[in-house]
């Protein structure tokens, strides 16, 4: 059973990293989800949660999960924007768990877009 | 949508679009497997005529596409069971959405994951809104709320920190499988 001595144990470490990362300047990376019917229908909940497993597998404790609406182009979702701190921005279509993982991996750790996952690649083949 | 706890997280996110500072849920199982679902927000609300047709599947506010899906498409799978939707709601005071299903019906949708329903909203808009889930069933009765996690956490931990929503998952999932395990799960 989940206790509340479990949460707190969960806050006190927490705490004590909060407090290391003071030091280092992490930059953030931020990810934007799709969540109006259309996304949801299309499966971004697993999509997200993919996000959230890997951020704590991996510890990646500057990327930041958000949501927003529909954008119009609801055949391909899930849809997912990745904001970087150089300011570039990527937006991902039909987005798998699997997709995610890669997403992660090659953009998020190491910097380098999936470019057939793009929005772009996708567009040049219809 | 494939389960409940799907068409719940699209019903929660028109809450959440309508400003909502306080989203409630609440699901309860009957001994003869009727389900009613409540779901409570404190938005901007629609007014009556409006709520009339909000169900409708060409009634919608957004303005990237003519259709608005997420009530219509609820309304129809309860309705598939021999139940109903009914939406209730008050400008500037909130929207009341009240949900029947009969479980027992062969066409009712699974319950699927609310764990994670509820998680994905809480790691999303832990920031502006609280939330709450009830659940009973002749089983038992469970209930969830973020304001008693918030409290744990004090002001420096937040909720959507992996561990926390984790954990939130985790407490939820052991909640459905108390209340509903064996039943609808
Ligand atoms: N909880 C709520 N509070 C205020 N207004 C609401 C609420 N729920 C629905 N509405 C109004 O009813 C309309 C129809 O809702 P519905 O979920 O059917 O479609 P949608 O949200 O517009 O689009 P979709 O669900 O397909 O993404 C919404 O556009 C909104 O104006
Ligand atoms: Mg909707």
């Amino acid at each position: 059973m989940k206790t509340l001595q479990e949460l707190e144990a969960i806050r006190q470490k927490t705490l004590d990293r909060i407090s290391m990362r003071k030091e280092d300047k992490e930059v953030a990376v931020r990810i934007v989800i799709g969540m109006a019917t259309c996304g949801i229908a299309a499966g971004a909940r697993p999509v997200m949660a993919t996000f959230m497993e890997e951020i704590e597998r991996r510890h990646l404790h500057s990327v930041n999960l958000t949501q927003t609406g529909c954008i119009g182009m609801c055949r391909l979702e899930p849809i997912v924007d990745v904001f970087t701190p150089d300011g570039g921005k990527v937006t991902y279509v039909n987005v798998t768990p699997e997709k995610v993982r890669m997403i992660v991996a090659d953009h998020v750790v190491n910097g380098h877009p999936v470019s057939e996952y793009t929005i772009g690649a996708v567009d040049a083949q219809a | 949508m494939r389960d409940w706890s799907l068409h719940l997280l699209d019903l929660m996110e028109n809450s959440l679009r309508a400003a909502s500072t306080r989203v409630e849920l609440s699901l309860a199982l009957s001994q003869d497997g009727a389900l009613d679902i409540i779901l409570r927000d404190d938005g901007f609300g629609m007014d009556r005529d409006f709520a009339s047709l909000a169900t409708d599947p060409f009634t919608t506010t957004r303005t990237t596409r003519k259709v608005g899906l997420g009530l219509s498409l609820a309304q129809h799978n309860a309705e598939l069971t021999g139940g109903y939707l009914e939406l209730l709601s008050e400008p500037g005071c909130g929207t009341r959405v009240h949900i029947c299903i009969l479980t027992s019906h062969i066409d009712c949708l699974p319950l699927g994951d609310l764990a994670q329903t509820m998680a994905s909203l809480i790691l999303l808009n832990h920031d502006k809104t609280d939330f709450t889930l009830d659940m009973s069933s002749p089983m038992g009765s469970e209930h969830f709320s973020t304001k008693v996690i918030k409290e744990v956490l004090g002001d420096e931990v937040a909720l959507n920190e992996p561990e926390v929503i984790t954990y939130i998952k985790d407490l939820l999932s052991e909640q459905s499988q108390t209340v509903f395990g064996g039943i609808l799960l």
